[in-house]
C-alpha cells in the first residue's frame, strides 16, 4: 500500500490495517506515523475503567491535595508550551521513539503503584496515536494505577473551552 | 516586634509571593484571543522561511485568498486534508488562491520529509507556540482559517473539517472583488 509505512502493534494491527485500507480507498496516503518505529495502540483500546473525565481531574487539581497523581502530557511539545494542565509535566509524544524514551526515563524510578494520569488532546480521541501507546507502555512496565484523560475532541475543546485551569 | 511576630510576617510574605506566582502562572486562558473572535478581524501577520528556504510573509499575500492550515505529521485527519488542499491549489491558484501550511510538529525533519514525499505544491513552514498563540492557541489539529483578499479571517474550523463546505467558502471568497 503506497504511502503507508506504519508499523502496527500486534494488539491492533487488524483495526489499523482496516483504517489504512479505507483511507487508501479514499485516495489518502497515510504518512502520519511513518517516522515511528513504535508499536502504535489506538486510544479506543484503553479500557473504560482506566479513563478519567476532565471534570474529575479538574476537581482533583482544584482540591490540591498532597499525594495527587503525577500528570504527564504525552503529546506535542509545541502544544504543551502553549498551555497545559497545571502541574503536568511534558513526557514526550509516545508515538515517537524519543517521546517514549522520555516517558520511560521519567517514570522508571517510580514505585509501580504510583498514581499517574496521562493526557494528550492533540486530535480526536479515536485518532490520537499517543494515548493508547503511552498507556500500554506504562502497563507493560508494571504500572498498576494509570488513568488516561478522556478528551473526545482535543485539549482546546475538552479542557480549555470548559474553563478549566491552564498553566503556561 | 517579637520573634514570633517576625516569623508570622515572613510567613505572610511567603504566602503572598506564592499566591502571586500562582496567579501569574495559572489562568483560564481568557487573555488569549479565542479563534472564533478572530473572525472578520485582520489575520495576525507573521513571516517565516519555508522548507524550500523561501521567505513566506502573510502580509505579502494580500490580494489573494489564503487557506492557512495548521497540521502535523502525527495528525491522522490532517493527512486526509493535505491532498485536497493540493488539488485546490492546482485548481484555484490562477484565480488568486494560496494554501499556506504550518506544521506544528516539534521538529522540522518529519514535516519536511512528508512535504517532499507528497510533493506539496504550496509553502510549508514550521510553526511554534508563539504563532499558535497569535491564532488563539492551537490545542488540537487540524485547524484551518480562510483569509480573504483584504487579509481578514472569514472562516475557521477545528478538527475534522467538512471539506465540501470549506471549498464552497473559498470559491465564494474568490468571487469577491479584489480591492487591489
Amino acid at each position: 500500500m503506497e504511502g503507508v509505512k506504519v508499523r502496527f502493534g500486534s494488539v491492533n494491527s487488524g483495526k489499523m490495517a482496516v483504517l489504512a485500507f479505507v483511507l487508501h480507498l479514499a485516495g489518502v496516503s497515510v504518512h502520519a506515523l511513518q517516522f515511528s518505529p513504535v508499536a502504535v495502540m489506538s486510544a479506543v483500546d484503553i479500557p473504560q475503567s482506566a479513563l478519567i473525565q476532565p471534570q474529575e481531574l479538574q476537581s482533583i487539581i482544584a482540591k490540591g491535595t498532597r499525594g495527587g497523581p503525577l500528570i504527564l502530557q504525552v503529546g506535542s511539545h509545541v502544544m504543551y508550551v502553549q498551555g497545559h494542565i497545571p502541574g503536568s509535566e511534558y513526557a514526550g509524544p509516545a508515538v515517537q521513539p524519543e517521546g517514549l524514551e522520555l516517558l520511560r526515563r521519567r517514570v522508571e524510578s517510580l514505585p509501580r503503584n504510583r498514581s499517574i494520569v496521562i493526557y494528550c488532546g492533540c486530535c480526536p480521541w479515536t485518532r490520537c496515536p499517543n494515548m493508547g501507546t503511552a498507556y500500554r507502555f506504562l502497563h507493560e512496565i508494571g504500572f498498576t494505577n494509570v488513568k488516561a484523560l478522556y478528551m473526545a475532541s482535543n485539549f482546546g475543546a475538552d479542557w480549555i473551552a470548559k474553563g478549566y485551569q491552564v498553566e503556561k | 516586634m517579637s520573634i514570633s511576630g517576625v516569623q508570622r510576617g515572613i510567613r505572610i510574605r511567603i504566602v503572598l509571593v506564592l499566591f502571586l506566582v500562582a496567579l501569574c502562572g495559572t489562568e483560564s486562558f481568557a487573555k488569549l484571543p479565542a479563534a472564533d473572535s478572530l473572525l472578520n478581524q485582520q489575520a495576525p501577520e507573521f513571516s517565516r522561511v519555508d522548507f524550500n528556504q523561501r521567505k513566506v510573509d502573510l502580509a505579502a499575500l494580500k490580494g489573494r485568498v489564503v487557506l492557512l492550515n495548521f497540521w502535523a505529521t502525527w495528525c491522522a485527519p490532517c493527512q486526509m486534508e493535505l491532498p485536497r488542499f493540493k488539488e485546490w491549489q492546482a485548481r484555484y491558484g490562477a484565480q488568486g488562491f494560496q494554501v499556506l501550511a504550518i506544521s506544528m510538529d516539534d521538529s522540522e525533519r518529519p514535516a519536511k520529509a512528508l512535504a517532499r514525499k507528497s510533493r506539496l505544491n504550496f509553502p510549508v513552514v514550521l510553526g511554534d507556540a508563539e504563532l499558535g498563540k497569535q491564532y488563539g492557541g492551537i490545542f488540537g489539529l487540524p485547524v484551518t482559517f480562510l483569509i480573504d483578499r483584504t487579509g481578514k479571517i472569514r472562516f475557521h474550523t477545528e478538527g475534522e473539517a467538512n471539506l465540501g463546505l470549506m471549498e464552497n467558502r473559498l470559491k465564494s471568497l474568490l468571487s469577491e472583488p479584489n480591492p487591489r
